[in-house]
């Protein structure tokens, strides 16, 4: 219980202040398309140079927390997810929002994120020893499987059809070949120097998601064809509170999802949100509903993506090894303080590392109070004109877009992505597999060929991928995954005829 | 009538005071400092570390900024810096060495050593050849027995290809004869976590991580021609038995394009090491664990042209 000992250097009115601002703007930032968790705490680095470490750390990790739930708001409101962790928000936040419940929608998003959030925390404090064993267990061959659970469920996500489903999941796929060579280095589809960096995921993310919606925007607007919004929702905190805590089952498996997806080594929120999305769905007794605007939905994927905060903290503080890409940022951050992550770092700088880790838990409570007192004005965005809305978001698109690299090449991309898939919208395909692919594609395809190589140096790569607990474990889920999905599109069909 | 010929003589006046050589008062405003990697990064940090006294009269006299251009290994930013980048002395980059050279000799990149222009050299991280906590190889010897009696299934991981890993392998591979598999890992942090997590082998990977990580790690030799002030007890590779240089070491400085005046060249040369050398910045690079070596423009001249040389040679079977 020695995280109890520090709370009195959290509650300073300079470390307060820090948390509330933090937080704030984290909520504002991870709410803008493009300025995912990320980029905003890589820019926040520079600001902490001239600070003592345990306040830069304080600001650091509340910028973390916030962004990771703010993403969820623009994901609700105007359908573009604010960073890949909140693309499976999207899918039924903004069908409530369309539904007139944006607020319900939002406050859900809050309670169930504080929930995941503080759950991930704690398991932070109370089990990092053995987490940081287990997650040096997963190797390249452990994560090529992870990936390939989570191509398993690309198809039936937000597809009109199957088929529709498994084509822009090839799409998505066929785009994260392009660039580098993961192991030769060797140029690939790069016919213009644009390409020659490849597309980035969040650059896809928003060209994908943001662009059909500004000229879906634009097209209504000159139909004059203006949405009709009668309502964002008359939830109170009470009831939504009742809610969120009445559907536990979606609560506890995006918590434990997003979890153990944290310790495991680089994959992040981008797949905690959706892998625990598909999960909750499965054994939901509403399943139908999800993908029209379903409560249980938007808890599972929110809960995932905040408690995969705390965990892929373990192995960057224990073995220096980063949980997710934006802990790796992070890294950066401690380094700079002077701090050196090593299973002594509790003892070498336990002040440090236990205020850091007690204003996590500070955050998350702040992140839950400041978002719902946002979400009460949701309707400020809601009734914003189309035109005017349409230009506000290509504004942040395109803003959004160069800063990631500040590569002008990031522009063209995410334009030449978001008007395909504007018209590849009005043919049924949906962004969601796409985005999936193009995330899923590049890891598959670097871990299968490190393990490929290692395995082949060990004598036999067939053996290499298939033995070993978790690997077997992993196979096992794969299969059970494709089996179900067949399983229950044959069902539904036999119902529907 | 009048009031416009006064406005067109200001106006010239104004235009001409504009051709006048710009470096005149060079610099009149923040300079900016492309970085190939993303933020974050030991290149990223460093470059932000070692250009924290920038603004001090007596250096620059100019705040400086870091313009980060991640992708495809550093190519990307590279590749803008020698191509678009201004050259009036308002945009430098930073280099890592083999780096750039070695992906100058195997690409077609618009970068090579002769269009760009080093001003100071401030840091050199070397390889360390490295292997897990619990592996059974103690030294370098052992390592080598292991893959004679074993062609092939000793596997290294390095942060990607041409990078200063993978010079430190290719060296390595070819001074001992061993038949040794390079793993390209997604960067340095990933390809510590093979060697930590005992995945491969073993790993070369940067000597400040490396000490960093002592607890999880052996650290059998160092890939440098003198044993580093915070590794004492680890042997050189030559000390080791094995003929391998310095030639990976990491060099770390700042350059701008050829083009630039060279006026602009002069003064930035004559002001970029002190910058380096600054106290307070010297104290930072210490207290983060990153290895200092502060250059003038002509050492890194020199050292740019040897290694020109060596890798082309070595990566000449590679292409």
């Amino acid at each position: 219980m020695e995280f109890l000992n520090y709370f009195d250097n959290v509650f300073t009115v300079y470390h307060i202040a820090l948390l509330v601002g933090g937080t704030f703007a984290g909520i504002i930032l991870g709410a803008l398309p493009g300025l995912s968790p990320t980029m905003s705490v890589a820019l926040l680095i520079p600001f902490t140079f001239h600070m003592k470490p345990e306040s830069g750390l304080i600001l650091l990790g509340a910028m973390y927390t916030a962004t990771v739930a703010g993403g969820a708001i623009s994901a609700i409101l105007v359908n573009v997810p604010g960073a890949p962790a909140n693309i499976a928000t999207a899918l039924d936040g903004h069908k409530m929002a369309q539904n007139g419940k944006a607020k319900n929608a939002l406050h859900y998003c809050f309670i169930s994120s504080f929930v995941g959030g503080i759950f991930g925390v704690f398991i932070l404090i109370f089990f990092t020893p053995p987490l940081a064993a287990l997650s040096l267990k997963f190797m390249s061959t452990e994560m090529f499987w992870v990936a390939i659970l989570g191509i398993t469920i690309i198809a039936t996500l937000d597809s009109k059809s199957v088929i529709k489903g498994l084509l822009s999941g090839l799409f998505g796929l066929m785009l994260a070949t392009i660039g580098e060579h993961p192991t030769n280095a060797v140029e690939r589809f790069v016919f213009t120097d644009h390409l020659e960096s490849g597309v980035h995921i969040v650059v896809g993310l928003i060209g994908l998601f943001a662009m059909p919606q500004v000229w879906n925007l634009l097209e209504n607007f000159y139909a004059k064809k203006n949405r009709v919004f009668s309502a964002t929702g008359d939830a109170t905190l009470i009831q939504s509170f009742k809610l969120v805590f009445s559907k536990l089952k979606a609560l506890s498996i995006g918590s434990i999802i997003g979890s153990i997806i944290g310790i495991i080594p680089g994959a992040g929120g981008q797949i905690a949100g959706i892998v625990a999305y598909d999960q909750s769905k499965k054994v939901s007794s509403n399943r139908e509903n999800y993908g029209k605007g379903e409560p249980e939905a938007i808890i599972a994927a929110e809960s995932a993506n905040n408690s995969m905060v705390g965990p892929s903290l373990i192995p960057l503080l224990t073995l220096s090894i980063p949980g997710s890409p934006t802990a790796a940022v992070l890294l950066g951050g401690l380094l700079i303080h002077g701090i050196f992550p090593g299973h002594d770092i509790f003892t070498k700088n336990p002040e440090v590392i236990w205020t850091f880790i007690d204003s996590l838990i500070i955050a998350q409570i702040l992140m839950l109070i400041i978002g719902l007192f946002l979400s009460r004005h949701s309707k400020w965005i809601m009734k914003v004109p189309d035109n005017y809305m349409a230009v506000g978001i290509l504004l942040l698109a395109v803003f959004g877009t160069y800063s990631i690299q500040n590569n002008y090449s990031d522009v063209l991309i995410m334009f030449t992505l978001g008007t395909l898939m504007y018209f590849g919208s009005k043919a049924g395909f949906s962004p969601v597999p796409v985005v999936l692919g193009l995330i899923l594609g590049t890891m598959t395809e670097e871990k299968f060929l490190l393990g490929n190589l290692i395995g082949n140096a060990k004598g036999s790569s067939f053996q290499h991928f298939t033995s070993g607990t978790i690997n077997i474990v992993l196979i096992l889920l794969c299969i059970a995954s494709i089996v179900y999905g067949v399983y229950s599109s044959r069902k539904s069909k036999k119902i529907k005829a | 009538m009048k009031i416009i010929n006064i406005t067109k003589v200001a106006l010239l006046a104004v235009a001409s005071m504009m051709l006048l050589p710009a470096q005149a008062d060079y610099p009149e405003k923040p300079i900016g400092v492309m970085v190939a990697y993303g933020p974050g990064g030991a290149t990223d940090f460093q470059a932000r570390i070692a250009t924290l006294a920038s603004g001090k009269e007596a250096l620059i006299g100019q705040p400086i900024y870091i313009l980060n251009k991640p992708g495809a290994g550093g190519r990307t930013g590279w590749n803008w810096f020698a191509g678009e980048a201004s050259q009036d002395g308002y945009m430098l980059g930073a280099y890592n060495v083999p780096h750039f050279i070695a992906q100058s000799i195997v690409f077609d990149t618009k970068y090579n050593i002769n269009n760009l222009e080093p001003l100071g050299n401030w840091g050199a991280d070397p390889a360390v050849l490295i292997v897990g906590k619990d592996s059974p190889f103690n030294t370098v010897g052992e390592l080598l027995a292991h893959a004679e009696a074993n062609p092939g299934a000793v596997t290294i991981s390095g942060a990607g290809k041409f990078v200063g890993h993978h010079i430190a392998f290719l060296q390595f591979a070819k001074a001992s004869g061993a038949n040794l598999t390079y793993i390209p890992a997604s960067g340095g942090v990933d390809a510590l976590r093979m060697v930590k997590a005992g995945e491969t082998v073993a790993g070369f990977n940067n000597l400040s991580d490396s000490a960093r990580s002592a607890a999880d790690l052996k650290i059998l030799a160092v890939a440098d021609l003198t044993r580093h002030a915070y590794l004492p007890d680890v042997p050189t590779l030559m000390e080791s038995g094995v003929d391998v240089d310095d030639s990976s070491v990491n060099f770390r400085g700042l350059m701008v394009p050829s083009g630039t005046p060279q006026d602009v060249v002069d003064y930035l040369a004559s002001k970029v090491p002190a910058m380096f050398n600054d106290k307070k910045t010297q104290g930072k690079m210490k207290s983060t664990n990153s290895p200092s070596r502060v250059m003038s423009r002509d050492e890194v001249i020199t050292m740019w042209n040897e290694r020109q040389a060596y890798l082309t040679e070595l990566l000449a079977g590679l292409k």
